[in-house]
């Protein structure tokens, strides 16, 4: 099964750089991934993150409130 | 933005270009006003106030931790602790809307509940670093300090108000893990963070200390005449901290940070300069709107002119810091000083837009409850404030 990954985050520059970032990672990892963008901000304070933009990757929360580097979601997406 | 938006601005611009009598003389008044006022933000404000203050927003943005301010919204927290920070918090957390909102339903939801929840949601962009510099600055220190007072008394007030009138209700809470902000390792002491800021600070006062009067006392001054050796020699300074404080990676966020607010709030501000000094023109200066009808809305100190102007704060829509030429313009056609405070503290934490954003995470009952509640505070503190200058 393809690994789930979350962007949280209302539509920010922010929120939509981490989304970049976290595509460019996969590509260049050669990972495959579902990658979900979570616009709706009552479903983003549903996952009880404190502050966006946030990632998280098979129900894990491995980023809050800033924008990863490349270097950290392709560490966290290969394994 | 979506197309349809685009397609609306694009026929209301044409029509606007088509339909307004340029030529009258009162529209060129006006047009002329727009453009003074620019003018006038331009060489008074931008390099000595605005400039310092976007640096000081970035460096609050990027150097101050998220994560130790948040712990005190937590579920467990002390509610006197959630409270007074929720209320000042602003200053750090809400310059930047990606914050602000996920924030709120993250405490509503999961957190310390409504009470903080709300008093975050009215003081972030009341008291941000930029809008009190700028109330200060361009509409004079007794409205920023009222502003600053007023929002913070209120944040409180409103929050009690919100968790005393919904105490029953907790059915929208979860609980569930909280995921804070990650505590970053730093390599300077909150000592050293702290003299940074205020140097930045220091560096804003002295470069945009106002020249005296002639009553006033000498110390001013002399104050004034020095005021560019000082504000060199502060710089120096704070070029010294830079160097050896910071890391070059800090030093690069800082700046992006800083060039982020500069890039999202110029413009629209310049927009707000424009329209207001078209609409409403200089202090003394009339344009669009003749002054009678301001001075019969909003003048004095009456009910009438308080509650006017809050409910007309509460639905309006200002980008972030264009409520001060808006304001800069009404005060000059002789809007009340009571009326202007109540319109800055109803206006920018509310708005049409926001109330319907708000609406989706509280329901229609408590969403009433929390514009009303700021409405009839907005009012009263206009009536004390309009009463005592």
């Amino acid at each position: 099964m393809n690994m789930e990954i979350k962007v949280l985050g209302p539509g920010c520059p922010k929120c939509k750089q981490a989304e970049s970032i976290v595509m460019d990672a996969l590509a260049e990892a050669g990972v495959a991934a579902d990658v979900e963008k979570v616009t709706d901000v009552m479903k983003i304070a549903g996952y009880g993150v404190f502050g966006t933009p946030a990632v998280i990757i098979d129900g894990e929360v491995k980023s809050v409130g800033k924008i990863p580097t490349k270097a950290d979601v392709m560490k966290w997406v290969k394994k | 933005m979506k197309e349809k938006t685009k397609l609306f601005w694009l026929v209301a611009l044409y029509l606007g270009a088509y339909f307004i009598p340029w030529s009258d003389p009162t529209v060129r008044q006006a047009g002329f006003e727009s453009f003074m006022m620019l003018q006038d933000y331009a060489r008074e404000h931008v390099l000595t106030c605005l400039v310092p203050a976007f640096f000081i927003a970035g460096a609050i943005a990027v150097f101050v931790s998220q994560a130790a301010v948040l712990k005190y919204f937590g579920a467990n927290a002390k509610k006197v602790l959630a409270y007074s920070v929720a209320s000042v918090s602003g200053t750090v957390l809400a310059v930047c809307s990606c914050t602000v909102l996920p924030l709120f339903a993250g405490i509503y939801t999961r957190g310390a509940g409504i009470g903080p929840a709300t008093a975050f949601l009215y003081s972030g962009p009341a008291i941000n670093v930029l809008a009190i510099v700028m109330t200060a600055r361009i509409l004079g220190w007794q409205l920023g300090l009222a502003r600053v007072v007023g929002a913070i008394i209120f944040a409180v007030v409103v929050g009690l108000t919100m968790a005393f009138v919904f105490r029953k209700d907790d059915a929208n809470r979860a609980a569930g893990n909280l995921y804070l902000p990650d505590e970053e390792a730093k390599s300077r002491t909150l000592l050293q963070d702290a003299l940074y800021l205020l140097m930045m600070v220091l560096i804003l006062v002295s470069a945009s200390f106002a020249k005296p009067g002639l009553a006033d006392a000498s110390v001013w001054k002399i104050l004034f005449s020095i005021k560019w050796y000082v504000t060199g020699i502060l710089l120096l300074v704070l070029a010294w901290m830079l160097k050896s404080w910071f890391k070059k990676d800090e030093l690069t966020s800082w700046v992006d940070a800083t060039w982020g607010f500069a890039k999202q709030i110029f413009p629209l501000l310049a927009i707000g300069v424009i329209v207001a000094g078209f609409l409403l023109g200089r202090p003394g200066h009339p344009a669009l709107i003749p002054e009678k009808y301001i001075v019969a809305l909003v003048g004095g100190n009456s009910l009438w002119a308080n509650l006017f102007a809050s409910v007309a704060g509460a639905l309006m829509y200002f980008a972030t810091l264009t409520e001060v030429p808006i304001l800069q313009g009404l005060l000059g056609s002789g809007m009340g000083q009571g009326p202007a405070l109540s319109l800055l503290l109803a206006g920018p934490a509310l708005s049409l837009p926001n109330m319907i954003v708000i609406n989706g995470i509280l329901g229609v009952k408590k969403t009433a409850v929390f514009v009303l509640v700021i409405v009839v505070l907005s009012t009263i503190a206009g009536m004390i404030y309009g009463a005592l200058v």
